[in-house]
């Protein structure tokens, strides 16, 4: 069992946790993930870690409730537990003064381009950082990012707050501008990541993205992360998340990510219609 | 006391067949196929044995099993003795007996074998270790005196649990790290429940257990902690590293990347570590195969069984795919015979070409070719060849890669001074199972490529008797 040393909601329907896993902790780098199970039914997720404290032994993790999994995590609070968390699964981001770096953060992706761009940040890149959502108050770790930020830019697709659109205009808007890019990151939606990845290709900057596909283990053993990128087969748990963005073929990730799309619709509902009976509210 | 009748009449004696559950009733359910003999089948089974002066089976097993001196205590109807004797080279009597290829070990050079069929020994151990189990009169471990010595070992899988076993029994401090959220490693995730209950895999790891080995889950060795920390900083003085071979193959043919098209790894955890066919009380998803056309590629155990699997999820057609003919199969031969009753379609000497999938890549079918066998290879087999013109397309909904597996790179990384081959197996001494790194031992399928339960477990004991020896240096 994994204690909740701290839950707080960041927005609507965005979570943090930090969760008490000394040895995970004491390993973890920018970049990896956590594969976790909340209970003896339950089914094993992946999820980015945000934040470690080695000192504390806590992890970090931020989720948005989409699914029912993480629905249901995001009704645990302070105290409670989770039953199972492991890693630090995956590879750590690759951290070098590139020159000037941009870190894209769409919706609860900014949870996992924030560490990272703090770590740009640490050696030394002219740190530039873009945080997306849908609208203000779905808007995390404003302040976060500033700290680690050589110039930051909020943009919010209804207008609510910051540049009204996407994030994509303010990157490009950058190039246009004859800004020397040397390095972007951009973690977010499949869609917005693609989006990046479009912008940055005519440049050819050098463009990082972090996947999300289906997990079971997350070392290797079920092959259900595969991935296609430069035309191979890559296993996202060992050889990802992270892969160079010009290189990866968005389309079948976004297909087999649909693969259970009616099961974990019904997972949901079913979920919603049970916190409903006992009078609880879905978040 | 039961006796041997004369050599003449155990001749005329025919093989006990094992009650199993209907072929039609047990397709629909998970439950174990094989029922077990109960004592007066196992008598006449053990009766038959002709109690060679020099035994050929003994040989035939990787581990020696002393198969005449068992199969005379259970005619002594002497059960714990039996169990005793198989005990004394087979730390897993229970899941050995129902997983082991008998036919192509013990069982294939039984003196019986040429003129009638041979002693069912796999069956006899099996019936050895239930007996005993469900009479409660399994022996309690031997406690030795504690050495004070710290061992690890790296996956809980039969290679790591045969060797805590021995090096418990001999006074070490042993902890078996585990990277799933459940103890077993492929007698969990990958063998279905209808070929071996998970209920005797917890018994025997609760015994490891009461013998004291400490056992740590959720602890991915080379990521949560390394090789390097647990002899520095946790003073683990010899490390057993029995990982599996759990990467799995792909043809890497075009298609494969399509959804519905799953390893057999994935397929079978989803549904048996998982539990997804308790879908929606379990929160694990699988594609469902009620109503769909199902294909398995591969001719071994895997294969038999994610496509049996299939059959039980309801599958219209559960079809396995393989390249060579029915006899070059590495399953187990009562696998084939079992899943056959089931209603599983062999389309043998056939081999796919590419997965073909509609507008949202889901896989909708399959291009296969006709295969003929031509001169055998290096593996003694005959070489499947293709017949050219002969490719066709069959519709199906699912497809299952069961080819294989790789070795997994993950704990090898943090620690490339471990010397792996060309193929990333670990390299070992064959008689002490010593890798390259001092105080670092390994065996199983990450030395050997994937193989079998029982040459896990062989080389998990030979390894702890080494490690023993190494720690009294």
């Amino acid at each position: 069992m994994f204690k909740i040393i701290e839950a707080r909601f960041l927005s609507k329907d965005v979570k943090l946790f930090k969760i008490a896993a000394p040895r995970i902790a004491k390993k973890r780098l920018a970049g990896q993930f956590v594969i976790l199970r909340l209970d003896e039914q339950g089914e094993r997720i992946p999820l980015t870690i945000a934040d470690s404290d080695d000192k504390q032994g806590s992890i970090t993790i931020i989720a948005q409730g989409i699914g029912k999994t993480t629905k249901k995590l995001n009704t645990l609070n302070t105290g409670e537990s989770i039953l199972d968390v492991v890693g630090p699964l995956g590879k750590p981001s690759h951290v070098e003064n590139f020159g000037t770096a941009v870190c894209i953060g769409g919706g609860v992706g900014t949870a996992i381009a924030y560490p990272i761009a703090k770590a740009l940040k640490q050696v030394g890149n002219h740190t530039i950082t873009i945080n997306g959502a849908r609208s203000k108050d779905l808007v995390i770790l404003e302040e976060e990012m500033k700290k680690f930020s050589d110039e930051a830019y909020i943009t919010t697709d209804d207008g609510s707050y910051g540049h009204h659109g996407f994030v994509t205009d303010i990157l490009k808007k950058l190039i246009s501008e004859g800004r020397k890019i040397n390095f972007v990151l951009a973690i977010g939606p499949i869609p917005m990541m693609r989006a990046v990845t479009e912008a940055t290709r005519p440049h050819g900057i050098k463009t990082v993205v972090s996947l999300n596909p289906i997990m079971i283990d997350g070392t290797g053993m079920c092959g259900g992360c595969r991935v296609i990128v430069a035309g191979k087969s890559e296993f996202a748990c060992v050889s990802g998340p992270e892969f160079d963005a010009h290189n990866i073929d968005f389309d079948n990730l976004i297909n087999r990510n649909k693969t259970y799309l009616d099961l974990e619709k019904e997972a949901t509902l079913k979920f919603e219609h049970e916190c409903k009976l006992v009078n609880q509210k879905p978040v | 006391m039961a006796q041997f009748p004369p050599v003449k009449d155990r001749m005329k004696m025919s093989r006990m067949d094992m009650p199993e559950q209907d072929p039609n009733v047990r397709n629909t359910n998970f439950e174990e196929v094989a029922l077990g003999y109960n004592v007066g089948l196992a008598l006449n089974e053990a009766q038959r044995c002709l109690q060679c002066k020099t035994p050929t089976c003994i040989d035939m097993c990787p581990v020696n099993i002393k198969i005449d001196q068992f199969i005379e205590r259970i005619v002594a109807e002497d059960y714990v003795g039996a169990y005793n004797k198989i005990r004394e080279d087979n730390f897993l009597p229970a899941i050995c007996g129902r997983v082991c290829p008998q036919d192509k070990q013990c069982e294939s050079t039984c003196v019986l074998t040429k003129k009638f069929s041979s002693v069912a020994i796999g069956r006899l151990e099996r019936f050895v270790a239930d007996k005993v189990m469900s009479l409660n009169m399994i022996p309690a471990p031997v406690k030795a005196k504690p050495t004070g010595k710290k061992v690890a070992i790296v996956g809980s899988g039969p290679a790591g649990l045969a060797c805590a076993a021995d090096l418990v029994g001999m006074g070490h401090e042993v902890t078996v790290y585990e990277a799933l959220h459940e103890l077993g490693g492929v007698l969990v995730y990958g063998i279905p429940e209808f070929r071996l209950p998970k209920a005797i895999v917890r018994q025997e790891i609760q015994r490891l257990a009461d013998a004291g080995v400490k056992f740590v889950k959720n602890a991915v060795i080379g990521k949560t902690i390394t090789i390097d920390e647990l002899q520095q900083e946790e003073g683990v003085q010899a490390i057993f590293i029995g990982v599996g071979a759990g990467l799995p193959k792909f043809m890497d043919i075009k298609g494969e990347e399509l959804a519905g098209v799953y390893s057999a790894n994935e397929f079978l955890t989803r549904v048996n570590l998982m539990k997804a066919y308790k879908f929606p009380e379990f929160d694990s998803p699988v594609l469902d195969p009620e109503g769909r056309n199902v294909v398995v590629v591969g001719g071994g155990n895997t294969a038999m069984d994610a496509v049996r699997t299939a059959k039980r999820l309801g599958a219209k057609t559960a079809r396995i795919i393989y390249r060579r003919s029915e006899d070059e199969m590495p399953a187990r031969t009562e696998e084939i015979h079992h899943a056959k009753q089931e209603g599983v379609i062999f389309q043998t000497l056939t081999n796919p070409l590419e997965y073909l999938g509609d507008k949202n890549q889901r896989v909708n079918g399959v291009k296969l070719q006709k295969m003929e066998l031509g001169e055998p290879d290096k593996s003694g087999r005959r070489r499947p060849q293709e017949i050219k013109g002969s490719e066709y397309i069959e519709p199906i909904d699912i497809a299952i890669v069961a080819i294989g597996n790789g070795s997994n790179p993950l704990l090898l990384e943090t620690n490339p001074d471990i010397k792996t081959n060309k193929w990333g197996n670990i390299e070992v001494n064959p008689e002490t199972m010593e890798t390259s790194k001092k105080g670092i031992f390994a065996g199983g399928d990450i030395v050997t490529g994937g193989a079998t339960v029982i040459l896990a477990m062989g080389a998990g004991r030979k390894a702890a008797k080494a490690m023993n020896e190494y720690l009294n240096r």
